[in-house]
Parts: structure tokens; C-alpha cells; sequence
């Protein structure tokens, strides 16, 4: 039962992941194929938290933490890119 | 341009680097039987050292890291291959390692392996080639803009 329940909670997760790409491909502006961006690098991390309990396994958990590390300097990698048009200052105060 | 004000980012990466370090070292260490290793190790630290550029700036980066990217790189490439060549004079083959149990006074039964030393290396080699990428590229993009 507790199995069925955890594919079960997998397969909603990947249907989310699904209708999201929608809004990646045709989100009508940046911004938004930016947040669709960071909603499947979540819904990714669930479903690899999932599976480790599915498997009964501790490895992935280091995977779920630098999956994570990696998703939010990408986000906020993007999200500068389109306030600033520049990834690094060479000196912020000037 | 706008006034700029990143407080929520900056506070944020304050924080956040020292766990993403902190992972770092620990996937370093696991790095013999479990998952990780010198090379994500590295890369995990080049992450940290990305988020802080992306919050903060180069010159304040360049003035908190006084080593030469290039020259750590080229430092840990020939420890790695050092370590690989010192089985050799043994009569064993390249790469070789052996490791043997020390008990410590806290931590008790640990083990040390030659193999860590060749992990350094790697780490090295991996976070000066890539942070000296990430560095001369934003430089050369900030000197273009001006």
C-alpha cells in the first residue's frame, strides 16, 4: 500500500513537471520561464527524495543537497541576468 | 543606472556559502566510500566562490582570495601525479595505495588512506582551472562593458 501511495506521489510529481515545461516553452516572458525553471529543479528534488525512501537508501541524499546548491545559484545566476545584463561586477560601489 | 540594493541576496549568500563549504568538506572526506570525492569536492567549492561573485563583486572577491588561480591548479595536477608516481619507487604498480588504521583519542578507530593525498590534488587542480575561467571571463566581460 505505502508503495503504491509513494509511485503514485511520483508519477503526480513527473505529470507537474510535465505541464510545467509548457510554461517554460512558451511563457510569455523571461521572468517566467525563469520560475518555471526553478519549479521543475523542486519538483526533481521530490522526486529523488521519493525514490530514496522507495529504495530504501541513503545515498541519493547528497545528490538532493547539491542538486539544490546548483538549482539556486542557477536561479539567481538568471534572475541577475535579467535585472543587471551582467553576470559580476568588477566593483559594485562604483 | 538604478540605485542597487541586494541586501536580501547578500544576507542570504553570507549564510549560505559557509554550508555549501561546509557540504564541501564533507563530500571530500566521504569521498572513499561513499558518493563524492576530490573532483565534486572542488566543484562544490567553485560554487560557493560563484555565489559569492554573483552577490557580491570581483575586486572584493580577488582581495578576500590572495592565491593565483592558475598557479593552485598547476600545483594540484603535480601533487596528483606525484602521489601516482611515488608507488613506483616501491615496486608497485601507478596509482597504487595502501591504508592503515591510527587510534586517535576522540574520534577512535580511523583510517588513513595515500589515497587522500591524491584527492587533494584533483581538488586543487579542478578549483583553480575553473575559478580561473569563471574570474577571466567575468573580467574581460567587466573591462568590454566600460
Amino acid at each position: 500500500m505505502f508503495r503504491i501511495l509513494l509511485i503514485f506521489s511520483i508519477l503526480i510529481l513527473s505529470l507537474s513537471i510535465v505541464f510545467t515545461m509548457y510554461r517554460v516553452i512558451i511563457g510569455p516572458s523571461l521572468p517566467d520561464r525563469i520560475i518555471a525553471m526553478d519549479c521543475i529543479g523542486i519538483n526533481l528534488l521530490a522526486i529523488m527524495a521519493i525514490l530514496s525512501i522507495l529504495l530504501r537508501t541513503y545515498a541519493f541524499f547528497d545528490v538532493i543537497l547539491l542538486f539544490g546548491i546548483l538549482s539556486f545559484i542557477g536561479t539567481v545566476a538568471f534572475s541577475r541576468f535579467i535585472e543587471r545584463r551582467a553576470l559580476v561586477d568588477y566593483d559594485r560601489n562604483k | 543606472m538604478g540605485l542597487k540594493n541586494d541586501v536580501i541576496l547578500q544576507t542570504v549568500t553570507k549564510v549560505a556559502v559557509f554550508i555549501i563549504l561546509a557540504f564541501s568538506i564533507h563530500l571530500f572526506i566521504g569521498g572513499h566510500h561513499n558518493p563524492g570525492g576530490g573532483f565534486v569536492g572542488g566543484l562544490a567549492v567553485v560554487s560557493a566562490f560563484t555565489l559569492l561573485l554573483l552577490a557580491f563583486d570581483l575586486k572584493s572577491l580577488r582581495a578576500g582570495l590572495i592565491i593565483n588561480f592558475e598557479i593552485l591548479a598547476i600545483v594540484g595536477v603535480l601533487i596528483a601525479v606525484c602521489t601516482g608516481m611515488s608507488s613506483l619507487l616501491f615496486n608497485e604498480p601507478f596509482l597504487n595505495q595502501i591504508f592503515g588504521t591510527i587510534n586517535l583519542p576522540i574520534l577512535g578507530e580511523t583510517e588513513f588512506a595515500t589515497a587522500v593525498i591524491f584527492d587533494t590534488g584533483v581538488a586543487f587542480a579542478v578549483l583553480g582551472t575553473a575559478l580561473s575561467i569563471i574570474t577571466t571571463i567575468s573580467e574581460d566581460i567587466c573591462k568590454w562593458r566600460q
